[in-house]
């Protein structure tokens, strides 16, 4: 069975289970890049051509819009309704498409065969019930949000990616809830299978982003219980700098091995440091725009023949967003425009080609939870379709091993795994083998 | 923490006295606090062993359980305390003010003019309020297991404390420690300022002492005993358990009465300091300049008070073991707007607090260069939107576009970063403003910052506290285990025993 | 040449090693960046008496004596009668499908057996327990190797078959209130569960049965409500057991860590108290004020780590950019000192900070 076979039989069963109507609720875990957002285009336009109307959940506008511009491309022939709030201008591309129609009362939507609308929106449509939904970044969802919405839905398909950042609150440390099966604090996928625990769950197994270098290595660390493998082969991929590097630098180096393996971390001397470390955040400035620098060149099932990298599938993560900002000034000051910065939270679902990752742990003394989610970890290091290069200081696998262990723990609480303590030392242990000494 | 907080902790450990890690005192202080210092007996679970409590520092009222281990004496214990702090409670349910209906076709509302405000040493006195609450507020007046009327009643208050204590911007249950740690950082670690004695010996250390000789005598349970609700084992083991045993064996009530006497004073004087320690807190706290809102989050409370007692008028079913699932995202909804509305305020209010967020890049004060009251631009029609300029010497980390900023001063206008420019360690920040000008082309006198005004922007702000759009209980969807069980008092919990 | 084991013999002043615990084998995970605690409980040194002997007497693991005897009287009622309430609560609560139960206690036969006599009977035992049905094993003597040498570990637990599985059982006397407990008990309770787990799981590899038949679930008992009535819950482990695990293999190499000490240095409590502070300041201490909840050593290091910005939180370091000596931070902060280069930017973010607070409070 080929690559593309496989994934069929596994949306095809999805979609099947899911319209079977047996179940109120479905579940679908979607590793990075394994094609959601194409289960939810095909789910939501086969559902509405066969006449039914279906209703689309998303977190954010911009998923929203995201999700919308892919339907309408798949399908000119449905109405598709955009549930907004009152101030929302569509986007350019949103308004490319006239049968696209924007509204922020359901009822102006009635015509519409798909309804897509942020969950926050959902939240206001307070009456009426409708047969179909899809739940789409259902583990970014709280779940006192699914709790406001879910009865607005006869069944539902809660599509996501279990290894990325859990919902946010900014009362965390309120332990009021912990234990509780309807935990408002937890993600919406956590409360839904806790008080209902024989729903289908079904997955989807390859990633048609990450690189057969890259799969095995992310589903070890981070999905070590369902894992999944990657869609290409690996004489599919390649990366190549078109000019050699002068040799003799470290950044060089390490974008030379991670050309020819997928992964590099380029390790600078140990030492404390504050958040905004500025040797660090110039050496990952140096590393990106240095790959631009060098005409790099990629392969894929896409372009066998090659195309050089263009500054919008570069990124650049780190944990803080005042790394962030520091990174871009520093981009900015070095004419890498173009190159997207941003932290883990906000590059969640994203894809490049290529991505150097300031490492959450690296100057630091100690690790905080919030450091070791491994969550975090996941998103930095599966955002890319080639390679994947990693800064940090020397000394992190030390911090990882003086970190103690004093957790609380929560009678009957979710716990998720992987652990991030676990995650770290598992992606270390990885980068450990691909590590270039800076000076 | 942040860089400002460890700074002060650095000050503070340098020149051996604690420092304000604020300006102005955020915290409700109440003229006529009630305060309770509870003890418990080791072993058991929130086993009551003794209070001190009272409205009044000279004039406590000592509460001793002689043998703990009974039921009964448990109960005559709760039914005394309940007096107390019933009577406290109810001391504030006269005078009611009438205020204006918040929609049109409501009645006008009326709460109470004053609320209580109760003081324990630190958050081991919150978790036995809640215990004691979970305790007693199930017992039923009625039945076999009967108790007196005040033993629920007190269960339903101090459960409905308790639960106040878990929003930040509540001042109706105060635990010293915290009041106090929210106003002086110390020079040593969060962990040792938990112990009330050691961190007052860093604000205020007794008399020929320094900070770190009061700190030290402070972890010494002999010179200094704990302030509870756990005691000291060696005072367990020297005084306690010997007392207990005594008043066991005692042949005669004339020994039984002269051994519950020495108990009585021996638990009295493991009580006494942090009695005296609380009281002290609440006067130097009490001292300082209440910042601009702290008057505002009171009636904040008082409007809570009064639903509480109203409650209570009414069904006044005693509250759920656990949230339900529509309740618990409730109260997640409004803990989460009222931190953010609490953190705004007191940014706002507090120079200090704000500069947490400038050492951040989140904010940032700077002097007006420039300003354009008449500024228009042209929308769908011509319109006012005032520009100015602003430089200021803070690591700002706002980047052009940035909109939906505010100046405390102005909380009605939104600013949005149009240009940044950088010029000898200066940023120069051009801003459009919108709103707080009134509706015409030109902005009244003193709606726009002038130049030479100092002024501060931070995307904080105070909004309006929506209830949010949440399904009934009966309504529970499926996902979250359907409707739950409507209440029902059950003999059980009115049974429940108490090790 | 000085083998290992004498090595860490003459560190203790001779004599036996203190005897391990659950409770100090958990503790090992609490500060496991701190070389001076791990040579200390490698050779067995007395702490609390060395702690004593310095001036700096620990209260770590003094409790109440209402507390203990209400901790023996609550597992004495849980284990009566041949463990009867507690195989209640395994079918009523947990639903494990008990049908009858045996018990077998493997508790000290008093006749003069030594100790790996009887870990050799509590080892034949487990490995050779009927299956299918439910054994209750109490008293187990287990068996843990740390650095090195075995640390003999004497459960007052049960350990429980059920099927091909074994079960932990932790018998404690906190309460467990609607559901909810104490989570710093919890986590502390089975993280000595998870040094059984480990134990047990090592017990079987020995006997040439699979460890992974130890369940990485545990089953905690505690009081229920403010009763005396018990209730079970079964806590996921395997986040203590990663932590241990790590621990214990970092122990093993302890003599890569004696090698960081001189030859002369030993910790014996009989040194003159000077002498004795002197050698232990010889193995680097990492000090945060965690370790006042969790080391014999605490008082003493706390004292040690006088004028340095540890003693004020874990963070604060963090947030002070790194800076170590509270004095370093001021002078960086009001300028007076001329930052190096690898402080440059802490000491930057120290002035702003310092020029906020002045700014502010002289307002
Ligand atoms: S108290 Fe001292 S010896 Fe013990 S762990 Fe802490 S630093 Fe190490």
């Amino acid at each position: 069975m080929t690559a593309a076979e496989q994934a069929e039989r596994a949306v095809a069963e999805i979609i099947g289970t899911f319209t079977s109507g047996a179940h109120r609720g479905v579940v679908v875990d979607s590793p990075p890049g394994a094609g959601k957002s194409t289960l939810v285009v095909r789910t939501s336009t086969e559902l509405a051509r066969q006449g039914e109307q279906i209703c689309v959940v998303a977190q954010t506008n911009s998923q929203v819009d995201d999700l919308i511009i892919r339907m309408a491309t798949a399908a000119d022939d449905l109405r598709i309704g955009r549930l907004s709030a009152g101030d929302y201008r569509p986007s350019d591309e949103v308004s490319r498409f006239p049968f696209v129609r924007v509204a922020s009362k359901i009822d102006d939507l009635a015509s519409c065969k798909i309804i897509v609308g942020t969950a926050a929106k959902w939240v206001y449509v307070t009456d009426g019930q409708w047969p179909w939904a899809i739940i789409d970044e259902a583990y970014q969802m709280r779940s006192d949000m699914l709790l406001r919405i879910a009865s607005r839905f006869e069944r539902m398909l809660f599509v996501g990616d279990p290894g990325q950042l859990d919902p946010f609150s900014t009362v965390e440390e309120s332990h009021r809830w912990a234990g509780l099966a309807w935990d408002p604090m937890q993600s919406a996928v956590a409360v839904l299978l806790r008080n209902n625990p024989d729903l289908p769950q079904l997955r989807l197994p390859l990633s048609w982003r990450l690189p057969p270098s890259a799969a095995p290595v992310v589903a070890k660390a981070f999905y070590p219980f369902t894992g999944f493998e990657a869609a290409t082969a690996p004489q599919t991929r390649g990366m190549k700098a078109t000019a050699a590097g002068l040799g003799v630098g470290p950044v060089d180096d390490v974008i030379d091995i991670a050309a020819e393996t997928g992964w590099g971390f380029y390790e600078m001397p140990a030492r404390n440091t504050i958040r905004t470390d500025a040797e660090a955040v110039q050496a990952t400035v140096a590393i990106a725009t240095r790959v631009l620098q060098r005409g790099t060149e990629t392969y894929c099932e896409h372009a066998p023949g090659g195309r050089r990298i263009e500054p919008g599938r570069i990124a650049v993560g780190a944990a803080h967003r005042d790394q962030v900002t520091a990174l871009r000034q520093a981009l900015e000051a070095s004419g890498g425009s173009g190159i997207r910065v941003d932290t883990a939270n906000r590059l969640q679902g994203a894809e490049f080609d290529v991505t150097v990752m300031l490492h959450p742990l690296s100057g630091r003394i100690d690790a905080t939870a919030f450091h070791l989610e491994s969550g975090r970890l996941c998103v930095l290091t599966s955002r890319h379709r080639h390679a994947c290069i990693v800064v940090g200081r020397a000394g992190i696998p030390d911090l990882l091993d003086t970190h103690p262990s004093v957790e609380p723990i929560y009678l009957d609480a979710m716990t998720k795994f992987p652990d991030g303590w676990e995650a770290n030392q598992a992606m270390l242990a990885h980068l450990a083998g691909h590590r270039v000494a800076a000076f | 923490m942040s860089t400002l907080t460890a700074l002060a902790r650095v000050q503070a450990a340098h020149h051996g006295a604690a420092q304000q890690i604020c300006t102005v005192r955020h915290l409700h202080v109440h003229d006529r606090p009630l305060v309770l210092v509870p003890l418990t007996l080791a072993g058991e679970t929130n086993a009551p062993l003794a209070a001190m409590v009272g409205d009044r520092h000279g004039n406590p009222q000592v509460l001793v359980v002689p043998r703990p281990r009974l039921r009964e004496q448990r109960f005559v214990f709760v039914e005394r305390l309940a007096n107390i702090v019933l009577s406290y409670v109810d001391g504030f349910t006269d005078d009611v003010e009438t205020l204006p209906a918040k929609r049109k076709d409501d009645e006008p509302r009326q709460r109470f003019t004053d609320a209580p405000q109760v003081w324990v040493p630190n958050p081991g006195g919150v978790e036995y309020l809640r215990l004691m609450g979970r305790m007693t507020r199930f017992r039923q007046t009625t039945g076999d297991y009967a108790v007196a009327a005040g033993v629920p009643q007190l269960g339903k208050w101090a459960t409905w404390l308790a639960e106040q204590a878990e929003y930040p911007d509540s001042s109706v249950l105060v635990a010293a420690t915290q009041a106090l740690t929210g106003f002086w950082a110390t020079g040593q670690s969060s962990l040792e300022d938990g112990n009330l004695a050691a961190l007052m010996g860093w604000i205020a250390p007794p008399a020929g002492m320094t900070a770190e000789q009061a700190a030290a005598t402070a972890e010494d349970p002999i010179l200094c005993p704990p302030a509870g609700p756990a005691t000291d084992p060696q005072f367990d083991r020297l005084v306690l358990a010997p007392a207990l045993r005594d008043l066991e064996e005692a042949p005669s009530d004339a020994v039984r009465v002269r051994v519950q006497e020495r108990l009585t004073l021996a638990l009295r004087e493991q009580m006494q300091p942090t009695w005296d320690r609380v009281w002290q807190a609440i006067g130097l706290l009490g001292a300082q300049q209440p910042g601009g809102s702290v008057e505002q989050r009171w009636a904040a409370d008082r409007d809570r008070f009064s639903d509480f007692v109203a409650y209570l008028r009414d069904t006044g079913h005693p509250q759920a073991k656990r949230d339900s699932a529509v309740l618990g995202a409730r109260k997640l909804h409004d803990m989460e707007r009222r931190l953010a509305n609490f953190e705004a305020q007191r940014a706002f209010d507090d120079p200090l607090v704000m500069g947490e967020q400038r050492m951040t890049g989140e904010a940032f004060t700077g002097i007006v260069t420039w300003s354009d009251p008449l500024r228009t631009v042209t929308l769908s029609r011509r319109v006012l939107r005032p520009g100015i300029v602003v430089e200021t010497e803070d690591p700002l980390r706002l980047v052009a576009g940035d909109a939906d900023l505010r100046d405390p001063q102005r909380p009605n206008q939104k600013a949005s970063i149009l240009r940044l420019s950088e010029s000898a360690g200066k940023i120069s920040v051009s801003l459009e403003l919108q709103g707080g000008t009134g509706s015409g082309l030109t902005a009244p006198p003193g709606s726009v910052p002038a130049v030479g005004e100092r002024v501060t922007y931070s995307r904080l702000q105070v909004s309006y506290m929506s209830p949010g759009q949440f399904p009934a209980r009966d309504q529970t969807p499926w996902t979250h285990g359907g409707p739950p069980q409507p209440y029902a008092p059950a003999t059980s919990d009115a049974a429940e025993d108490w090790s | 040449m000085e083998n290992t084991e004498q090595r860490l013999s003459r560190l203790r002043g001779g004599g036996d090693p203190e005897a391990h615990n659950a409770r100090t084998i958990a503790a090992m995970t609490r500060n496991p960046g701190c070389v001076r605690r791990a040579i200390m409980d490698a050779a067995g040194v007395d702490k609390p008496a060395v702690a004593a002997a310095v001036g700096h007497p620990t209260s770590i693991g003094r409790l109440s004596d209402f507390a203990v005897s209400r901790g023996i009287s609550f597992e004495t009622r849980v284990k009566s009668e041949g463990c009867a309430e507690l195989l209640r609560l395994l079918r009523e609560q947990l639903g494990l499908p008990v049908p009858q139960a045996h018990y077998e206690d493997l508790g000290s036969t008093g006749k003069g057996e030594t100790v790996s006599g009887r870990y050799l009977r509590s080892k034949a035992m487990l490995d050779t327990a009927e299956q299918g049905t439910g054994t209750l094993f109490d008293h187990p003597l287990l068996r843990l190797s740390i650095s090195g040498v075995w640390a003999y570990l004497e459960p007052d637990l049960v350990a429980f078959q059920l099927g091909e599985k074994f079960y932990v059982i932790e018998i404690k006397s906190f309460p467990v209130i609607d559901g909810v407990a104490d989570a710093s008990k919890v986590a502390a309770s089975v993280t000595q569960s998870a040094v059984y787990v480990l134990a047990l799981q090592s017990l079987l590899s020995e006997a040439g049965r699979d460890p992974g038949l130890v369940s990485h679930e545990v089953i905690l008992v505690c009081p229920k409500d403010f009763s005396n009535q018990a209730t079970a819950t079964l806590v996921d482990v395997r986040k203590p057991l990663a932590a241990l695990r790590r621990q214990l293999s970092r122990m093993d190499n302890i003599a890569a860590l004696l090698h960081l000490l001189p030859a002369n240095v030993t910790f014996d409590p009989e040194l003159p108290a000077m002498e004795l502070a002197q050698a232990l300041t010889q193995a680097s201490a990492r000090y945060s004020p965690e370790c006042l909840a969790a080391c014999e050593m605490g008082s003493f290091c706390r004292a040690e780590a006088k004028g340095s910005t540890a003693i004020l939180g874990r963070t604060v370091r963090e947030d002070l950019g790194g800076v170590d000596a509270v004095s370093t931070a001021l002078e960086l902060a009001t300028g007076r000192l001329q930052p190096t280069k690898d402080l440059l930017q802490a000491a930057h973010v120290l002035r702003l900070a310092q020029r906020m607070r002045t700014e502010a409070l002289a307002r």
